[in-house]
């Protein structure tokens, strides 16, 4: 079972990790316009 | 004062036809809506009108690009918002990017985003963030949980259990005091106002619920409920975001609108120079010049000048009224076809607006003490649920349990009435239907509103401007088509009625306009005129037109010296207004009419539309006092107004809808706001809150029904973690997929 000391440290660094990185988009300002980005994200330039 | 004379005698001697000429290109002032960041680049945001697809945004963003000095222009979609950027050593030019707008075929406004609405953005921001740790903790735990869960019918060892439960903890007691926060704060408000609110029993679930899975912990026990407090969490911030999600996203179309149709004021400097400045920052004292056609943007005095007000919006009075020198004028009304300059007064003494505030505070009071579904489940709720816990104590110590039973058992009875799904219950029904009015055009203020537009039965209109249009148009035929073409050469709003009917004619070359009376024009030697019956001597006439269409105002031309013509000019009704009206009947409801107009105009209404109870001539006072009688005979009354003056009695009546063209002041009052020509809003509230209240009653029952299964095996001790966390999901899962029938059928 002590590989339990390994797997459950990496399941919660990739969940940090998550949530870091939701947090900077959210500081970011991604989710600010969220309508404008579907229409962005199928604009060819 | 030499100075205010000649930018006077300037506005007058170039108010003959042309538009470049009526509206003098002045130094605008935007120095306002302009923001710097740390490098001392220029910020601005605009509102910007006309923006119907995905390829818009392209459109607006390369085509500002162009503008020199821009460096980033940038459009909201979601909120219709546009913000542009400097590079650094720029001067930014707000009237090159208006006008590049304009260009690319688009009205925009600069726009301050103001205090309220960055408070309002990170309070979202918050919650947002909230739910995000909520959600990481959620998962995890569960995770763990389930391993624990899985465990307990297999081989797990009691050491791993318990590290599993000591990973858990460090992971929700965290994650539990940063998520948790928006409930702790608000039950802790509610405490100090003394009052219960819906956050206390959260509160307190939560908090119990983690100080019993801490010490069942330390105590190696087998039960641990980290994961149900998170969950708890993670559900009701859902609730949270949404309902935030759909305030905002109603403030910031309101205030969209709010900067389109605001114009600016023209501030007259000391020395005599004009400027446009925003309205905010007209201070007491300051002088402004009012051209014809503009509304008034703010209380004050006249000085100079003399004009007809269309005070429609203030009063509801449509026929307009002579100011000059040393009259009171109001904001909102419109401005005729003279030149006026008013002194700004402080918004003090007993000014109209004044008044209506004062009557508006005390009926939003009264209001207030009105109890709304959510508030009487908590009044209900709260005590029912302490008591079950404090019985399940007291029932498992008498019958010999011990303290740590009996505490374990009534903290369970604690955990599975935390009201989860209750406090979903109303919010997510709120939020579906306010987003399934938004996309029929009614903008929701009060989330509240809905379950008062459920119980309506009496329905009150104004008249100016909500049976009827804002607009004037002309009522009879056009007798003389030289008229319609002089009409084009004025600013006045019921020459530009009688202009809309003169089709592609162009303007009488060199055309005036004479303050205060109207416009004059000589045509192959023969001189015209339009405007008042005495400028144009046609008093006989007018009154012969008036007692013919009693619910018009008149406009005269007359052609040198032959006999002249008087053209009613009237506000038509709403095009589907009879309908409506007609089906509100049907339905059972009691229509009345209550304005502030003439009693002769409103009887012309009232009769075109079938309406038998109607009163005219009110003033703000007995329109409030008529509602409060109404409602004290047992009515529930809906109020459609738009009027400054109507603004008391909207904030009054039981509930309340304006038209998106209302005064500020009755826009802050009405419980929603509704866009366009149509009155059919008026009948898509109702059905939006009878729909809305069914599903709201629906959902506290079955949370009412969850409790009173869930709370005796709680009692009893049967409660496991795995019970409690398929319970809680499972009851707000069905609460919300019932509040998405709020959409209603399209």
């Amino acid at each position: 079972m002590t590989v339990l000391l390994l797997v459950i440290p990496l399941a919660l660094a990739f969940g940090l990790a998550g949530l870091a990185a939701f947090l900077w988009a959210l500081r970011n300002g991604q989710y600010d316009d969220i309508e404008g980005a579907e229409h962005r994200a199928l604009r060819d330039d | 004062m030499c100075c205010t004379d000649t930018a006077l005698a300037y506005i007058e001697a170039h108010a003959s036809w042309s538009e470049a000429n009526t509206t003098p290109s002045l130094g605008r002032d935007y120095a306002a809506f302009v923001t710097r960041d740390g490098e001392g680049a220029a910020r601005a945001s605009f509102a910007v009108e006309g923006i119907r697809c995905a390829g818009c945004m392209a459109t607006i963003e390369r085509g500002l690009a162009r503008v020199p000095g821009v460096a980033r222009a940038r459009l909201n979609f979601s909120d219709r918002r546009l913000s542009v950027t400097w590079v650094p050593e720029a001067e930014p030019d707000i009237a090159a990017i208006l006008a590049a707008l304009d260009a690319l075929g688009f009205t925009g406004r600069p726009f301050d985003p103001g205090r309220v609405s960055r408070e309002e953005q990170e309070e979202t921001q918050r919650l947002i963030r909230a739910l995000a740790v909520a959600g990481f903790a959620a998962m995890n735990v569960m995770l763990l949980a389930v391993s624990v869960w899985a465990g307990a019918l297999s081989d797990m060892t009691p050491e791993n259990r318990d590290l599993f439960h000591w990973i858990q903890a460090v992971i929700a007691l965290p994650a539990a005091a940063y998520a948790g926060r928006p409930f702790y704060e608000g039950a802790l408000k509610g405490l100090r106002s003394g009052r219960v609110t819906m956050d206390f029993p959260i509160t307190l679930g939560v908090v119990l619920t983690l100080a019993m899975s801490v010490v069942e912990t330390l105590s190696g026990a087998t039960h641990a409920y980290f994961d149900g407090a998170v969950m708890l969490l993670f559900f009701l911030l859902i609730g949270r975001v949404l309902d935030q999600a759909m305030r905002r996203r109603t403030r910031a179309f309101a205030e969209n609108l709010a900067a389109l149709r605001s114009t600016g004021a023209t501030l007259v400097a000391p020395d005599g120079s004009l400027r446009d400045v925003p309205v905010s920052d007209l201070d007491p004292g300051a002088r402004i010049l009012l051209r014809p056609g503009e509304r008034v943007p703010a209380d004050g005095v006249v000085e100079q000048g003399l004009s007809d007000l269309d005070q429609s919006l203030v009063t509801g009075e449509t026929a307009a009224v002579t100011v000059r020198a040393g009259a009171r004028v109001f904001a909102g009304a419109l401005n005729g076809n003279g030149a006026l300059t008013i002194r700004v007064t402080a918004p003090a003494g007993r000014s109209l607006l004044d008044e209506v505030e004062a009557l508006m505070g005390r009926a939003l009071e009264a209001r207030s003490r009105a109890l709304v579904l959510a508030d009487r489940a908590t009044r209900l709720y709260v005590p029912l649920v302490h008591a079950a816990a404090a019985l399940t104590l007291a029932g498992w110590l008498a019958a010999g349990a011990g303290w740590h039973g009996a505490l374990l058992n009534a903290v369970a009875v604690l955990i599975v009435t935390c009201p989860c799904a209750l406090g979903l219950a109303i919010p997510a029904v709120q939020v579906v239907a306010a987003g399934a009015l938004f996309r029929e055009g009614v903008l929701l203020n009060d989330g509240t509103a809905l379950e008062r537009f459920a119980t309506i039965d009496t329905v009150v209109f104004d008249k100016t401007g909500t049976l009827t249009l804002p607009e004037p148009v002309l009522a009879g035929d056009l007798t003389d088509v030289r008229a319609a073409r002089l009409a084009l050469s004025s600013r006045h709003p019921m020459a530009l009625a009688l202009a809309a009917s003169a089709g592609d004619a162009v303007p009488f070359p060199g055309a005036q306009e004479a303050a205060g009376l109207g416009v004059r024009a000589n045509v192959e030697g023969v001189a015209l005129r339009l405007g008042s019956p005495a400028f144009c001597g046609a008093e006989t006439q007018a009154a012969a037109t008036l007692a013919a269409h009693p619910d018009a105002s008149v406009i005269c031309f007359r052609a040198g010296e032959g006999v002249p013509m008087a053209f009613p000019v009237r506000q038509d009704l709403r095009p589907d207004a009879a309908e409506v009206v007609a089906s509100l009947r049907e339905s059972g409801r009691r229509v009345l009419i209550l304005s502030g107009d003439r009693a002769a105009a409103v009887a012309a209404v009232a009769g075109r539309l079938g309406v038998a109870e109607w009163e005219a001539g009110l003033a703000p006072q007995d329109k409030i006092a008529r509602i409060e009688a109404l409602q004290r005979g047992g009515a529930r009354v809906l109020m459609v107004g738009d009027g400054l003056n109507d603004a008391p009695a909207l904030a009054a009546a039981h509930a309340s809808l304006s038209p998106a063209t209302a005064a500020h002041v009755s826009q802050a009052a009405a419980d929603a706001l509704f866009l366009g020509r149509s009155l059919t809003p008026v009948l898509a509230v109702l059905k939006a809150g009878r729909r809305a209240r069914r599903l709201m009653l629906q959902n506290l029952w079955f949370s009412g029904a969850y409790n009173l299964l869930a709370v005796p095996l709680a009692a009893i001790g049967l409660l496991t973690p795995l019970i409690a966390a398929l319970a809680m999901s499972g009851s707000s899962v069905a609460v919300t997929l019932n509040a998405l029938r709020a959409r209603g059928r399209p």
